[in-house]
């Protein structure tokens, strides 16, 4: 009876900051044999880097460790890499696949873990000469799969596989650990479909039913109460709440997920204004994108001339692939008619010559030319797209650059966005991750664009250039009547800067609110078709 | 709409059949059209097949371990080519005769191969995905090195006692080395001669005996850990396979294998090109496989065989078929040049395309679920 009360797992006080960063912050939980938590909370809010902990991963060791105690079955331990914690029984299965594409089932389950029989070659150049045990591979494997409670085929090749396969696959393979007493699912039921889902659930509850403990991961809530025992939710590095799930329910654990604490009367300035009237100017229709972790289907949606839209949604779901779609970064397909022509889809440089212009949220690898000078950086587009900062010579045989143009209006950025910078001539690359993307804006804005799409414009930047960056844009919309698409997962930052707010879940448009909504409302609108 | 979607599947299998497979189909009709035109006799074409079958196939098979570990066509095999030949060089120059002096050439020449293999291992590794040129560009290196230790260090460090191999200045190797004491002997170890087609038996053998351990080495866990390897290395990283040893190993067992492919090539010719018989061999081997309907990431035994036979095929009908038509054999003999470099060339070319074919499999997909969703 005493076993059952002591905890497989306890997490006490762990903290994690990356660099002074506080990402964690007096973690503390337990877990019992036998027992399915489900762990949601938003991006961003410590779930990931709490798993990494608990799985010894490496960017935790290379970024200064964690404090507080891992204690398991009674004992501390402190995991040197992932190697370790499988050796003491956790087992993870990440959102990304980790299997080999040409294997068969059975052999993706066993990989590397192979039992094999020795021979006379073995003997003389090691182990690694063992032929293999097929069909103890193949029994193995099948015992695997079948606490798993699921059918799958093993001799099949996980490259010809459907989605929900591959993640029984990977499941199966931590099963197949005879020490297996932890298991992680980190969003596993994102890429399945309803049925393969209901299928993965059916099989946590025959896991749980083995004594296996299991930590679950998902943005569907309604998965996480019909079959976790506890809910524990967390929010910006810290656990918020933890109740059983008995007794809670989807609005209450959304409101936990997403609810800020109301500052007391300092109401964020919402400023925004009815565009209901204005004519459209951008209108999407039936779009859909393959940008890998961010697909995009069947989007249809109108923006007004000379508002700020905002497009928000968890991470995943797909609202980065709307901009860097309808820019032409990814194949995409459907239509785009701007101003009432149409604008042809994967070819960025008519995009641009259609006067649209995009900041991308990959501002070190699309953003900037990292080896050069602010002033190349700021007036490159221009220059490549308009022809302008350009000396003709014979009639525009011979162009050259206009150097002193190209730093006035370098110059007059700089002032403009304070850019911190030695001068004009300064690197990007040296230049911090805020001032980097105050040179992206001005990249955009020196192209003079009819639309500007901006993808997660504050992303890893500090308070005071966010502030900065957010008035930049607004200060553009206002003065120059740019049309602003902003790309953002801060919900907060899209309610201060936008119009409207369009909530992407799923890879569709869930719905359009006017930015004065509340986070509640939106918040629900962001978990409501998630896959 | 269940049976529409196996109909396409079908006609899809069917279509990547030739897509896969339009090399190979490509040679069979050069091949159909150019033995009419040589008018060479069947019997002679099979003496012929039969023979180079026996000269080049052991060599051809030691690039089959590292596409296994998805280091691609690798050329490696020309440093282990090398190998054998500085094997060769001193075997006939201590007078071993026959059999004994091939297993002497092949016992020398593997510390050579292991060595050269190891450094050839580290650099691709360094390299990773551009192993074929990396390997390229270092067995011309390798090629420099070869030409020091032969022309230089033989005879003047290296003791080399018959002034038949040697330069008359005193030190350096003979552009040629005949190998008359060796000629044929493994091919003609076991005669046999069925209607005038002579079959060197014992050096099949020697080749069957290969293909045995290629197949048995696929099962062992080595060659299962250069699979996995070779399809996903950060995969087979996280499951705890040594990937950079893994594939220096790959690369050691392909150099080893080509040293001793190359004494079976160097016997059957009955002399060796001191300084040109390895620096063509890599191309013509790789050519060979990719016409046997090979890719970068796949090959298979039966590839190996199929392209022996369709390539020396046309490397035997291809300079008679031209002189008949053109009056001129060197136009043949051009033309086989060019091929074998526009062979490799189409493959490269095919590699790419099926990857990006793949990549853009995935938004066709997502399109069609679309459109499958209004059509309800």
């Amino acid at each position: 009876m005493n076993e059952q009360n002591k905890p497989l797992l306890e997490l006490r006080n762990i903290q994690k900051d990356f660099f002074g960063n506080q990402v964690l912050t007096d973690i503390n939980l337990t877990l019992h044999e036998g027992e399915v938590i489900g762990l949601v909370g938003e991006n961003g809010a410590g779930k990931s880097t709490l798993m990494r902990i608990l799985f010894g991963a490496d960017m935790i060791r290379e970024t200064g460790g964690y404090g507080g105690d891992v204690i398991l079955n009674g004992e501390t331990v402190h995991f040197s890499s992932p190697f370790d914690a499988i050796a003491a029984g956790i087992g993870m299965v990440h959102q990304e696949f980790s299997l080999i594409p040409g294997f068969t089932t059975t052999e993706n389950i066993l990989l590397n873990r192979e039992p094999t029989r020795s021979n006379v070659i073995s003997q003389i150049f090691g182990d690694r000469m063992n032929t293999l045990k097929r069909t103890e591979m193949d029994e193995r494997a099948a015992n695997a799969i079948e606490i798993m409670g699921v059918d799958i085929d093993r001799s099949m090749v996980i490259s010809d596989m459907p989605v929900g396969h591959k993640q029984f696959t990977e499941i199966a393979r931590e099963l197949s650990k005879e020490q297996l007493k932890l298991l992680i699912l980190d969003e596993p039921t994102a890429v399945l479909t309803e049925r393969e889902a209901e299928a993965l659930l059916e099989s946590i509850r025959g896991m749980a039913a083995r004594g296996i403990a299991i930590i679950f991961i998902t943005h569907r809530l309604q998965e996480i109460l019909s079959v976790c025992n506890r809910v524990v939710v967390m929010r910006d590095g810290y656990v918020v709440n933890e109740s059983p799930a008995s007794e809670t329910n989807v609005q209450e654990i959304t409101r936990w997920m997403v609810g800020r604490e109301v500052k007391g009367g300092e109401e964020t300035s919402v400023s925004s204004r009815n565009t209901e009237t204005s004519k459209t100017i951008l209108s999407i229709r039936k779009l859909w994108v393959d940008m890998p972790g961010e697909t995009v289907r069947n989007v249809s949606l109108d923006v007004k001339e000379g508002e700020i839209l905002g497009i928000g949604g968890l991470a995943g779901q797909g609202k980065l692939g709307i901009p860097n779609g309808i820019m032409g970064l990814y194949p995409a397909g459907g239509t785009v008619l701007f101003d009432g022509s149409e604008i042809p889809l994967n070819n960025p440089r008519r995009c641009l010559d259609s006067s649209f212009a995009f900041v991308s949220e990959d501002r070190r690898g699309v953003g900037l030319l990292l080896d050069e000078s602010l002033e190349w950086n700021i007036a490159f587009p221009a220059m490549q797209i308009q022809n302008r900062f350009l000396k003709k010579y014979l009639g525009g045989l011979i162009k050259w650059r206009d150097e002193n143009a190209i730093r006035e209006i370098t110059e007059k950025y700089i002032d403009e966005l304070a850019i911190k910078c030695t001068s004009s001539r300064q690197k990007a690359k040296e230049l911090s991750g805020g001032n980097q993307q105050k040179v992206c804006l001005a990249k955009a804005f020196a192209l003079n664009p009819r639309v500007l799409f901006v993808s997660e414009p504050t992303r890893g930047i500090d308070v005071g250039a966010k502030a900065l960056v957010l008035q930049a844009l607004k200060n553009f919309n206002r003065e120059s009547g740019v049309t602003i698409v902003m790309v953002s997962s801060e919900l907060e930052e899209l309610r201060q800067s936008c119009d409207r707010i369009a909530i992407v879940s799923g890879g569709k448009i869930a719905g359009i609110l006017p930015a004065a909504s509340s986070v509640e409302e939106l918040g629900a609108l962001m978990l409501s078709q998630v896959i | 709409m269940n049976k529409n979607t196996s109909a396409n599947k079908s006609k899809g299998n069917l279509g990547s059949f030739l897509r896969r497979s339009s090399v190979p189909i490509m040679f069979i009709i050069i091949c159909a059209f150019c033995i009419p035109l040589s008018g060479l006799s069947p019997s002679y074409l099979v003496n012929e097949i039969v023979t180079r079958m026996g000269r080049n196939a052991f060599l051809i098979l030691s690039l089959l371990i590292p596409i296994m570990a998805g280091m691609g066509l690798n050329f490696g095999m020309t440093l282990g080519a090398m190998a054998g030949q500085i094997g060769l060089i001193l075997a006939s120059d201590w007078q071993i005769v026959g059999i004994p002096g091939m297993v002497l050439a092949a016992i020398i020449s593997v510390p050579i191969s292991i060595l050269l293999g190891l450094f050839c291992g580290k650099i691709l590794n360094m390299a990773k995905g551009r192993e074929m040129i990396t390997s390229y560009i270092m067995s011309f290196f390798i090629n420099g090195v070869y030409q020091l230790v032969v022309l230089y260090l033989m005879g003047s460090v290296i003791p080399i006692a018959h002034s038949t191999i040697k330069l008359p200045r005193g030190y350096g190797i003979r552009n040629t080395v005949s190998l008359l004491a060796m000629r044929q002997h493994l091919d003609n170890l076991i005669p046999l001669t069925i209607k005038g087609v002579k079959i060197p038996v014992a050096t099949f053998l020697v080749i069957a005996l290969l293909c045995v351990f290629i197949i048995w080495f696929r099962r062992t866990k080595l060659g299962q850990d250069m699979r996995a390897v070779g399809q996903d290395m950060e995969v087979a990283r996280d499951a705890g396979i040594k990937v950079e040893r893994t594939r220096i190993i790959a690369i050691v067992i392909s150099t080893i294998l080509a040293g001793i492919g190359m004494i079976i090539y160097l016997q059957n010719m009955g002399n060796i090109a001191t300084y040109s018989s390895h620096s063509q061999i890599g191309m013509f081997c790789i050519a060979a496989l990719l016409v046997g309907g090979a890719s970068v990431d796949k090959a298979s035994i039966g590839n190996v065989f199929l392209g022996v036979i369709l390539f020396h095929l046309m490397f035997i009908v291809a300079p008679r078929a031209g002189a008949a038509i053109t009056g001129d054999s060197m136009i043949g003999e051009y033309f086989r040049v060019f091929v074998s470099y526009a062979v490799i060339t189409i493959a490269l070319i095919m590699y790419e395309t099926n990857k990006r074919r793949e990549k853009s499999r995935n938004s066709e997909q997502l399109q069609q679920a679309q459109q499958e969703e209004e059509n309800r």
